[in-house]
């Protein structure tokens, strides 16, 4: 049997968000009854906002409050080295590290002939686009190490070479503070491709 | 239920919750199996990074309620090649996209894991035309799969020759006699083409490849990729995307 109106409209709402089942949903919709109705309109009120406010950035395609994010906008950082990322949540994991002050260009996903996303559905065109001025001297590609990611840093590479931008890609090896002895054989053989001089 | 052990080609691999995959295995022993592995997408997962699309692992299971569960894997062959290169990428995702259409759960199929094997090796090899040995796997792929092209005799009646006309449907060539009225014939060449595809040694594709036109090799390539999409129900999404 459903529940009656508003309480089954909550539970229906909340079961079709990734990761939630109709139980957990059931969960949710019953603790959010029982809250006090400030918390519950500031829920609400953040994600009425989120989709009216957030958009995509008109340069790099990470999300933003307005018409340029927040590491376009910013003047100290460097315009000659471009980092070429997957999914805006790359710029929030790159920007954590603090090693990083060029800029970004977010593609939107990566190349994956199972799923059907070819090139022509990744903003490639603007990424060559943001390159024809000739600002850019290093372009960072940034993807992930997954099959998805090496075909797209591959093709990306194949597309950039002719501009004669330095063209790099993140190194792959071993994790800090992991036991050498159960590395797996891919990533050991790449850490060990990329090795450094001391 | 006991863990059992299988070499297998990872298909296909899907996010599932914050950090496990779902993953399809074509197995030597049990056909598709499909099984999560926990953990695969944090870094510094222990063997995360054996467990990519296209690796040939030998991997310990345990049997679970709906999936199985992956508990130890060893590397056999990575493939490393084919990932590094986008055409060949491309080439070698939409095997194992035709392959996971194909196998079966708990149906062993050998021939079909030693044809992919052997296909992706072929790839490894950089071939000059790596879409032509794409176009060889699909069509020996659709052999091992039942829908075996007749390219020698009549689909129907089995009438021996070198009949000019392809019938999809009936899965090969067909007689002047078995024919549908104002079928259209091969053009000169592409029946020749069909046979290096489905029946030559990997090793000579490329020579076949490279002193036929591109007339030639584009109707060969629509027809593999035709005869695949009619027999398996619908177009290989991977196909569109190769660059030829």
């Amino acid at each position: 049997m459903d529940y009656e109106g508003p309480i089954q409209d909550l539970i229906t709402e909340l079961g079709r968000l990734p990761g939630i089942g109709p139980k957990s949903a059931q969960r949710l919709a019953f603790h959010l009854l029982t809250v006090d109705a400030t918390d519950a309109r500031r829920l609400a009120d953040a994600i009425t906002s989120v989709k009216e406010r957030v958009r995509f950035c008109e340069v790099c395609f990470n999300v933003s409050e307005g018409p340029r994010c927040r590491v376009c906008r910013d003047e100290r950082r460097s315009d000659e080295v471009l980092c070429v990322v997957e999914e805006p949540r790359d710029v929030v994991a790159i920007e954590r590290t603090g090693e990083f002050r060029g800029r970004y260009h977010v593609l939107g996903g990566a190349i994956s002939p199972l799923d059907g996303i070819g090139p022509a559905q990744l903003r490639v065109k603007e990424l060559l686009a943001r390159l024809s001025d000739g600002a850019v001297t290093e372009v960072v590609i940034a993807t992930n190490t997954s099959i998805e990611g090496e075909a797209t840093a591959s093709y990306l590479s194949r597309q950039l070479q002719p501009l004669g931008v330095r063209l790099t890609r993140l190194a792959a090896g071993l994790p800090v503070g992991g036991d050498l002895e159960y590395a797996d054989e891919v990533t050991l053989g790449r850490a060990f491709a990329g090795r450094t001089q001391l | 239920m006991r863990a059992y052990r299988e070499q297998a080609i990872v298909l296909r691999t899907h996010k599932l919750g914050e950090t496990d995959r779902i993953l399809h295995l074509l197995s030597t022993g049990r056909g598709k199996v499909r099984a999560v592995a926990k953990g695969v997408r944090r870094p510094g997962s222990r063997f995360g990074g054996r467990l990519e699309v296209l690796s040939h692992v030998d991997a310990q299971l345990h049997p679970g309620r709906t999936l199985d569960v992956v508990t130890q894997v060893e590397l056999v062959h990575a493939f490393s090649a084919l990932r590094s290169d986008w055409t060949r990428s491309a080439c070698a995702q939409t095997l194992a996209e035709a392959a996971d259409r194909v196998a079966q759960e708990g149906e062993r199929h050998v021939a079909l894991f030693v044809l992919l094997r052997e296909s992706l090796l072929a790839l490894e090899a950089d071939p000059r035309d790596p879409a032509a040995v794409l176009d060889a796997g699909l069509l020996r792929l659709a052999s091992v799969a039942g829908y075996h092209p007749h390219l020698r005799a009549c689909a129907r009646c089995g009438a021996p020759g070198e009949h000019a006309v392809l019938h999809l449907d009936a899965g090969g060539l067909l007689c002047p006699a078995c024919a549908p009225v104002g079928a259209q014939p091969l053009a000169e060449g592409v029946l020749e083409g069909l046979r290096v595809l489905a029946e030559a040694p990997w090793e000579d594709l490329d020579a076949w490849a490279s002193q036929r036109d591109g007339r030639i090799r584009r109707s060969c390539a629509a027809l593999v990729s035709s005869y695949l999409a009619h027999h398996l129900g619908a177009p290989l999404k991977g196909w569109e995307l190769v660059p030829r």
